[in-house]
Formats: structure tokens, C-alpha cells, sequence
């Protein structure tokens, strides 16, 4: 699997990201099981402790859950996902406006550009 | 097995009259994994000696698992030398039966395991067999040991960067880093990144930084190669 990190920022912070990513798209699906902390940390390639970790914050914000003895499991609850889904979206498009805010362009003009490059663009996956 | 610990304290280490170490106190407590970062002559093998009991202190304490190092504490560390530790003469067969007989925590099973894994012939001598299968041989023996703590010393020097990510693969599935404590040295900063959990950067036989490394990453905003650089400056 190519995921490479980008060392400047924490990796359970990225690790995390990608698997909201794989959650939101439910490439893992609501119930199903995250692969093993070891698993997971040789095939990406990263600490185990790292996993850890990543895996403790996401059960923090309630989007998987441990099941003593068996493992980690994304939530059941769609609402959650539907949530987290609408939260990245939100951040990260608030990221975007601010930033063509930034080089001077207006509203309108953003709308103008994203439906030109929408139009002439596919859909693609991360 | 017990919570790993590595006490040390005011420690200096000399090599008749030049310090080696310098007044070097830090403790390493639970699982993890331990980077010792530095510039070659920094003194990373003499503190990593100094821990596996190895060396003795010319001045101050060193404990692990709450008791003075000796060559006794080799029932609760397994070391991995930098230097050529095998018999030559040995086959990886004949290795894993003398290590058994000798460590007596030492897991057979696993270390076999292990062996297969990585498609060694366990029948053929040591001194025949290449740099990199020694290197995954020497680390097979150190990980098949079920001590709390674990000291390795350079364990990617002089192999190729795949044969660097296999080890480091091999590590990783193997070292059982919830429960040991594993400590390495190596200048291979970049590569061993996203595997350390806390980094100890030395300069002159003295340490200059120890830290957690996810707590560096959110704090500088930089990798720790750039850190390395920056103090290490």
C-alpha cells in the first residue's frame, strides 16, 4: 500500500486521516473490523504504538470501537460517519475558500473556477 | 513479564582519560521504542554498552528493572552487537539450539518461525552466508528472546536500503512493542522515522535532547531529521 508521510506532522494524525478517509468512503464499512495494531503497523509501516495511539483517539471521538478481546470495529452508528463526513468536507472547504480568498479572488469567481475544473474532471478516488 | 525500566544517573564513562559518555542522566520507563541519534563517535555504542551492562560506569548509576547493571541483568536485556557475534562455524540450525540451551528464555519456536519466514537456509554455515541474511540471523537470535528489555546497536549498518526495510519490517512484527522496551542506535534518521516513539539525540558523549517523537513533530512542525539537524548543529 502507498501511503507515505509527510514527517513534519504527527503520523497518528495522518493515519488517522486515511482511515477516516477509508470509513467515509466504506471501503470500511459501519461494524466492520480495522485490521490488526501489528497488522496494520507493518503494512504501513509505522510504530505499533502509533497505531495505537491513532486507534485511541478515533474510539475518543466515538468513530470505532474496542471490543476487549476481539479488536477494533468502525461504529455502527451511520449518523457518525454522516457526521465526520460533513466535518471534513466543512474544514477542508473552509481551508480552500480562505485560501482563494487569500490570492484575491471573489465568491463568485471561485464558483465560476470550480465548475469550469468540475466540468473538464472526473471523479477520482484518494 | 515486568514493566520495562532504564534508570540512569550522573553517568560518565572513560576511556582512560577521554570521556566516552559525559554526566549523562535520563529514565526510559514502559514499552516503546527508543532512537539513540547521533553523529558517528557521539558515543551511542559505549551508552548502549553502558545499559546492557557490558561497560562498567567510571562514575554514576546505571539500573535496569530497578537493579544496578551487571553481566547479571543479561537474563532481562537481549543485545545486539554491531560487530560480528555468531560463531562461523555454526549453522542457523546449530545457533538456535546453543541459544537455547543458553538464554533460558529463549523461544525455539519463534526464532524457527522467524527463520522460515525469511527463507533461510537454516543448514548452511554462518561464514557463508551473506552480510544481510547475518544481519537478519543476528536480529532472528536477539528478537526470539522474551526478556523485557531489548538494546540494539546499529542494527541497519552497512546493509542496502531494502535489505534496511526488511529489517525494520522484521522488527516491527516481531518485537513485541507493547510490552519490551527496545532501544536503537543508528544515523539512519530518515528511515527509522515513523518507527521511533522517543528519540535521545547525543553530541560529544553528551545528550542533548530526549523527547517524545510524536510531542517534537507537533511542537517543532518538523521532521526529526530537521531536529537532528538543528541541534545537533
Amino acid at each position: 500500500m502507498g501511503l507515505t508521510f509527510d514527517n513534519n506532522r504527527p503520523i497518528y494524525l495522518q493515519l488517522m486521516e486515511y482511515l477516516y478517509g477509508q470509513i467515509c468512503r466504506t471501503d470500511l464499512k459501519p461494524g466492520e473490523k480495522l485490521p490488526s495494531v501489528r497488522e496494520l503497523a507493518v503494512k504501513v509501516g509505522v510504530n505499533p504504538n502509533t497505531v495505537s495511539r491513532t486507534y485511541m483517539e478515533m474510539e475518543r471521538k466515538d468513530i470505532v470501537v474496542s471490543k476487549r478481546g476481539q479488536g477494533t470495529f468502525v461504529t455502527e452508528d451511520k449518523t457518525v460517519i454522516q457526521e465526520l463526513r460533513q466535518k471534513i468536507a466543512d474544514d477542508k472547504i473552509g481551508d480552500f475558500i480562505l485560501m482563494m480568498n487569500q490570492i484575491g479572488l471573489k465568491n463568485e469567481e471561485i464558483l465560476q473556477l470550480m465548475e469550469q475544473k468540475m466540468a473538464s474532471r472526473k471523479e477520482e478516488k484518494e | 513479564m515486568n514493566k520495562p525500566e532504564i534508570y540512569l544517573k550522573n553517568v560518565t564513562k572513560k576511556y582512560l582519560r577521554q570521556p566516552a559518555v559525559e554526566n549523562i542522566s535520563f529514565q526510559l520507563k514502559g514499552n516503546g521504542v527508543y532512537g539513540v541519534l547521533g553523529e558517528n563517535g557521539s558515543g551511542k555504542t559505549t551508552l548502549l554498552k553502558l545499559i546492557a551492562g557490558l561497560l562498567r560506569p567510571s562514575s554514576g548509576t546505571v539500573k535496569v528493572m530497578h537493579r544496578p547493571v551487571s553481566r547479571l541483568s543479561s537474563k532481562d536485556i537481549a543485545y545486539l552487537s554491531d560487530a560480528d557475534s555468531l560463531y562461523s562455524f555454526q549453522s542457523a540450525h546449530q545457533l538456535i539450539h546453543f541459544w537455547e540451551k543458553v538464554a533460558p528464555d529463549f523461544s525455539k519456536d519463534k526464532a524457527f518461525s522467524m527463520v522460515r519466514e525469511l527463507n533461510l537456509d537454516v543448514n548452511m554455515k554462518i561464514k557463508n552466508l551473506s552480510k544481510g541474511n547475518r544481519a537478519r540471523l543476528k536480529l532472528v537470535i536477539a528478537l526470539s528472546r522474551q526478556v523485557p528489555v531489548l538494546v540494539m546497536d546499529e542494527p541497519l549498518s552497512g546493509l542496502d536500503p531494502l535489505v534496511r526495510e526488511d529489517i525494520l519490517k522484521l522488527i516491527v512484527m516481531n518485537a513485541d512493542v507493547e510490552q519490551q522496551l527496545l532501544v536503537l542506535s543508528t544515523h539512519e534518521v530518515s528511515e527509522v522515522e515513523a518507527f521511533l516513539d522517543h528519540v535521545i539525540f547525543m553530541k560529544d558523549g553528551k545528550c542533548i535532547l530526549e523527547e517524545n517523537a510524536e510531542v517534537l513533530r507537533e511542537q517543532k512542525g518538523q521532521s526529526l531529521v530537521a531536529t537532528m539537524r538543528e541541534v545537533l548543529a
